[in-house]
């Protein structure tokens, strides 16, 4: 019983250390807006900002299963949720300065704009699949949709993935050392579940 | 759970008792430390408020074309493309800082019946007018810049060009072990640009010098750099130390990086979008809306005549 509530509150404390670390971020964005201090122009670092902290939790999320299998940190699986949620988290917020400064705020614009602009359509493709993943995030959820169900429809944070790495790729003048870099990362992890499938599929 | 972590409630006496305690809140503290100062690294978030540190005061805004207010000194000389120093454009003007472009030499030559070299004494001899231009980025951004320099026709008219020229071939300063690997910049370096000869002897065409009042800081394009107010600011090359005047079309930059998106000529036109992005409107540095993008960026009155009768779809 004892030995239960402290892994209990182990478990917590972790996740408080993710949370953290995934916040701060968005804290010190908020903070240096108030202090107007985002540059010369803080709507597109916002945008620049919020869609790296969208990439980067993205592939924390995906780095989490294999780390916690090749060290045997089972814990680990358990923070996956979390910083899916805050992949989410900063893609919306992403997606809003989208909306509210690169749209002004007129989502008639916005059809129009995906049609022009090829990297924003994959953009919101992207953002349109992690809504049902952020929705279905909850414990109830999996219950309801049972576990094959769910891990099934999560594979499509895989999908996701791939397409933001697309999406920043294609909005870079000529220096693609950032897109390349999450490109090379999300190339390790995928692999590592190909080829997790595949030996396990013999 | 909170109260635990809270560094302020950690006395020694608790640290000393409590091991695994301390232990926790060092790594709660110490990874939210990390994950800050990343945060802060990578966004240049510190190389922002420096105006200050290049030892200038913020000068008053002007009115510069319609009535349109000057850009902030700030944000001229904190929010700069220049690929040599880096590609993140609130990083330059900490990249830049070091450089000293001084002693600085001009060549002038090519077709010209006097080919000369110029230090900056003999450029900043020549009439220095301020020119109040609009600035239009391809990438969809403006700004308003109070320029000081000198009409580049004067120049090209000391070295006499032959009728023969048509063209003039601009070249940057690089140097690899100053500024960056074209590798790390994705175009090649040394920068280049060019202009159609009745462009550049065009009375908008200017060598700007100063911004403010000031001379140019090294993230301006130190220490003499080409201004075409009604071309994409990628035309308006920094810190020249050659022009070339050429019977033949000169190669740019941007045009040999991506031939698709980028023209020799890349006049502002809201009408010929980038391949990637709408070049309908524009953000002005300080402004949340967007803007529409004038023709010429605003100069139709004064340029169109250049290129009377020619279709700007295919030459973009």
């Amino acid at each position: 019983m004892i030995t239960e509530v402290k892994t209990l509150k182990d478990d917590d404390y972790k996740k408080l250390v993710f949370f953290a670390n995934a916040i701060v971020p968005s804290l010190l964005m908020f903070w240096d807006w108030q202090q107007e201090n985002l540059g010369a122009n803080p709507i597109e670092f916002v945008t620049r900002t919020t869609g790296v902290m969208a990439l980067i939790l993205l592939s924390v999320t995906l780095c989490l299963t294999p780390l916690a299998k090749i060290f045997s940190w089972n814990w680990l699986i358990k923070q996956r949720r979390q910083m899916g949620l805050f992949s989410f988290y900063y893609g919306s917020l992403h997606f809003l300065t989208y909306v509210l400064f690169d749209r002004g705020g007129d989502l008639t614009t916005v059809p129009a704009d995906v049609i022009k602009r090829p990297f924003i359509a994959i953009g919101m493709i992207c953002f349109a699949m992690m809504i049902p993943l952020a929705v279905t995030s909850t414990n109830k959820m999996i219950q309801r949709l049972g576990g094959k169900r769910w891990k099934q429809l999560h594979k499509l944070t895989y999908v996701i993935a791939v397409g933001a790495v697309i999406h920043f790729w294609m909005i870079v003048k000529s220096d693609i050392t950032y897109p390349a870099f999450f490109a090379m990362i999300v190339a390790v992890l995928l692999s590592y579940r190909w080829k997790k499938a595949y030996f396990s599929s013999k | 759970m909170a109260e635990k972590i809270n560094s302020s409630e950690v006395t020694p006496e608790s640290v000393f008792l409590n091991r695994r305690n301390f232990l926790r809140t060092s790594i709660f503290v110490g990874t939210t430390l990390a994950t800050g100062a990343s945060y802060r690294y990578y966004s240049n978030s510190l190389d922002r408020k420096n105006a200050d540190v290049d030892g200038l005061a913020e000068p008053p805004l002007v009115a510069g074309p319609n009535g349109e207010m000057s850009s902030s000194f700030e944000a001229i000389t904190h929010y700069n493309n220049f690929y040599e120093f880096t590609t993140d454009k609130s990083g330059v003007a900490g990249k830049a800082k070091d450089w000293k472009p001084a002693p600085w030499k001009l060549v002038v030559d090519g077709l010209v019946e006097k080919s000369q070299t110029f230090n900056m004494e003999d450029l900043l001899k020549l009439e220095i007018e301020e020119r109040i231009y609009r600035f239009r980025c391809v990438e969809g951004w403006s700004m308003v810049i109070p320029w000081q320099g000198f009409s580049l026709a004067h120049l090209l008219k000391k070295v006499e060009p032959q009728s023969a020229a048509k063209y003039v071939a601009f070249t940057s300063y690089y140097d690899g072990n100053e500024m960056q690997s074209p590798v790390s910049a994705g175009i090649d370096f040394p920068y280049v640009e060019g202009l159609r000869l009745d462009e550049a002897m065009h009375p908008l065409t200017i060598m700007a010098t100063g911004i403010y009042g000031n001379p140019l800081l090294n993230q301006n394009g130190a220490p003499v750099r080409l201004v075409v107010p009604w071309k994409y600011g990628f035309k308006s090359i920094k810190s020249v130390v050659k022009i070339s005047l050429t019977d033949k079309i000169p190669p740019t930059t941007w045009n040999l990086a991506n031939p698709n998106e980028y023209g020799f000529y890349s006049n502002v036109n809201p009408q010929v979008d980038h391949p990637r992005w709408s070049q309908a409107q524009e953000r002005r540095i300080g402004d949340v809306n967007l803007r529409k993008t004038f023709m010429f960026n605003g100069y139709e009155d004064e340029v169109s005549s250049l290129y009377a009768g020619m279709n700007l779809r295919e030459n973009f």
